[in-house]
């Protein structure tokens, strides 16, 4: 019939269009949106209309010293945070790796973290890290150990945010390089042990590198989303105290939802999505040449 | 093929006929905030569903993410929020520039204090039913101050004496907010009672020698007797903190005096918490009073009959004292005066808000549009002065930069000057 001779010979492109309009609406569109938005200089608190300004609203923007900073943040934030998450993720992978007894408990443990709503993680560890009656403090007054401010001094937001972040999602890293493990050959490693390896040279020559595009793979992910952190921050401090924890996604959301400077709050976000682009590209560049 | 076309033609049919009758059944979307009024009206709905047969459709936000979440529809135009609850001082001049709001001809406000109402009302119009209303007081703790032989603190000098001879390593002297944007409510009466003010016919004037003092002042009070991490803390975070006995006096809205004596809530004996008067600065005692809360109608509603209805009945004089039977400090000047409400009220709420409707201010925070960003700049100010103790040589410099902020952020929304 006449219906399906039209779709037979379409097939190419009705399979693919329904994931192409969502991708297409939900996903293309709100950046080009926003990148429109990003020249002009829509307020919303001035009653007017967006008005086209060309650059004007990124040059606004880009001289901001707390833009800057706020990027720093970014950054350090990412980079303590990927870091540590890489290290120990790959280091309880190896271990989850062999067999031992109450290996099926301490998996099922080690991954619970993972399935936390992170605004709940963030709203406990506020009340663990409260410094009058938060249970770190405690734990450490009796141990006769100093306390901290944590959270609420501007010398260590950052890091006490990194530590929430290491919780929740290095049992992501340990997943995937898990599943890196699993699928690796023995023979390499048999081979190794016959020419008298001892067990930290199989660990580093041949182990590690052969489940590296595995780690790098993981690594990806988790610095996307590290970059874009926003309800740990959010649900714990805000971007304070001051903007001391302000990232560039924390900054967005206050430019956008409580001074309602819609254009400028743009920028920052075309910002962010260039920074996320370029690093994930960065490191998609060294998995090839590690593949190699 | 005729038959499956009927068959769709019915199913069409039937769904306009679904479509027509939910239009009339009558329902409206309101939209409350997290507060303990906003909680007494999700109560109080189901009444009001039962006399009127008008649906209700709650959602219920925290203050800020209401602002954000009414913003976001309206800004697109194709909202349906019918009635909300807002804050005159913080989105009202933002809200009404741009024509959110619905006017409440008809509406009558004669129980309304006059002053409450200017925030209410732009162009001279009214726009929004004040619904509960704050000021600033003093909490404290009776038996600490008993213990040390304190009388309760009228003045500032008096304060900081307090404050020096109850710190101790358990028991913060005193706290009250330091946590930028939100601290600057709070600090505003500090600056009223020193002289100070944050605008002054349309300009930012918070860097006069007056309104420095006082942020000097509020500075030392909190960097040297406030508990730890004071620069973090709003309300929600020194509440526990006050009803947990960790801090001997706290200043802040009237609002939470429900909460402090709700034994539930608290760990320490409610009978050993009081309130009174803010102090007294060297000026002035002018703390501020306004209507924190109001209820509006959305311009965008396509239901403003049944909207009305729920506007008329969450604002009555009914429902007004039935928050006042629960502590919640209502707008209406009629039901303060009433003998029932004053019988079970707390006499110190009573006496302390017959001072401020007598003696306050009726701002909280530089009243503009760009408020969000204004109170961020202002923030910083405060916590720098809090961070050193009131001793920053750099404040009075940080100050001048902040004024000049905040008048380009009024210049930009044509408010500079006015």
């Amino acid at each position: 019939m006449i219906q399906s001779s039209f779709t037979e010979r379409n097939l190419r492109i009705l399979f693919p269009l329904p994931a192409v309009v969502f991708i297409g609406l939900l996903m293309v569109f709100p950046i080009l949106y926003t990148l429109y938005l990003s020249f002009t200089s829509w307020n919303l608190t001035s009653g007017m209309d967006p008005a086209f300004v060309g650059l004007n609203s990124y040059l606004r923007v880009f001289s901001e010293p707390r833009f800057l900073h706020a990027i720093g943040r970014t950054f350090s934030f990412t980079a303590s945070a990927v870091a540590i998450e890489v290290v120990l993720g790959v280091a309880i992978a190896l271990i989850l790796n062999r067999a031992f007894v109450g290996k099926s408990l301490a998996k099922l443990l080690l991954l619970l973290p993972l399935v936390a709503t992170p605004v709940a993680v963030g709203i406990v560890f506020n009340l663990f890290y409260d410094p009058t009656i938060g249970l770190l403090n405690f734990a450490l007054n009796a141990l006769g150990l100093p306390q901290g401010r944590w959270v609420s001094s501007e010398n260590t937001v950052i890091s006490s945010l990194v530590l929430v972040d290491v919780w929740q999602w290095t049992p992501m890293i340990t997943l995937i390089v898990l599943a890196g493990l699993a699928g690796l050959s023995e023979e390499p490693v048999e081979a190794a042990r016959v020419d008298g390896a001892s067990e930290w040279q199989i660990l580093r020559y041949v182990t590690i590198p052969m489940v590296m595009p595995v780690i790098l793979t993981a690594m990806i992910l988790r610095l996307i989303d590290a970059l874009k952190t926003f309800d740990i921050i959010f649900a714990m401090t805000g971007g304070g105290p001051g903007y001391a924890s302000e990232t560039l996604n924390i900054m967005g959301f206050k430019y956008s939802f409580e001074y309602f400077r819609i254009g400028q709050s743009s920028v920052i976000l075309i910002a962010l999505f260039l920074v996320v682009l370029l690093c994930s590209l960065g490191i998609m560049k060294l998995r090839a040449s590690s593949e190699n | 093929m005729e038959y499956k076309l009927s068959k769709i033609g019915v199913a069409l049919a039937s769904l306009c006929v679904c479509a027509g009758a939910m239009a009339q059944t009558g329902e409206i979307r309101v939209l409350v905030a997290n507060h303990p009024y906003g909680e007494l009206l999700k109560l109080s709905i189901p009444q009001f569903e039962k006399s009127t047969g008008i649906r209700v459709n709650v959602e219920s936000l925290q203050e800020s993410q209401l602002t954000q979440k009414l913003t976001t529809e309206f800004a697109t135009k194709s909202s349906t929020v019918d009635v909300f609850m807002t804050r005159p001082l913080q989105e009202g001049k933002m809200f009404s520039k741009n024509g959110w709001y619905a006017p409440l001809t008809g509406y009558d406000f004669n129980d309304y204090p006059k002053n409450i109402m200017n925030a209410a009302s732009f162009g001279g119009k009214p726009y929004i039913v004040p619904l509960v209303t704050e000021w600033q007081v003093l909490y404290y703790r009776k038996d600490l101050l008993q213990q040390a032989g304190l009388k309760v603190p009228t003045t500032f000098e008096e304060l900081e004496a307090a404050a020096q001879k109850l710190n101790s390593e358990s028991v913060a002297g005193i706290a009250s907010r330091g946590k930028g944007a939100a601290a600057v409510t709070q600090a505003s009466s500090y600056i009223f009672n020193y002289g100070g003010q944050y605008l002054e016919n349309g300009k930012a004037v918070f860097d006069s020698k007056p309104a420095i003092d006082a942020l000097r002042y509020y500075g030392r009070l909190l960097g040297s007797y406030g508990p730890k991490g004071v620069t973090s803390m709003s309300w929600e975070n020194i509440m526990p903190l006050f009803q947990a006995g960790k801090v001997a006096m706290w200043t802040d809205a009237s609002v939470f005096y429900g909460q402090v004596v709700d034994q539930s809530k608290t760990q320490i004996p409610v009978a050993n918490f009081d309130i009174a008067n803010f102090p007294a600065g060297p000026k002035t005692n002018a703390p501020f009073i306004v209507s924190s809360w109001g209820i509006s109608v959305a311009s965008q509603s396509k239901k403003k009959d049944m909207a009305m209805k729920f506007l008329n009945w969450a604002s009555s004089k009914e429902m007004a004292i039935k928050g006042m039977m629960g502590n919640i400090t209502m707008a209406r000047s009629s039901v303060w005066e009433d003998q029932i409400v004053r019988s079970k009220m707390n006499p110190g709420l009573i006496a302390t808000r017959a001072f401020a409707a007598k003696h306050g201010t009726p701002v909280d925070r530089p009243y503009m549009s760009a408020v969000g960003e204004a109170r961020d700049l202002i923030g910083e100010v405060i916590i720098e002065s809090i961070n050193t103790k009131g001793t920053s040589a750099k404040l009075d410099q940080m100050a001048k930069e902040k004024v000049t902020k905040v008048n380009e952020l009024l210049q930009d929304s044509g408010e500079f000057g006015k």
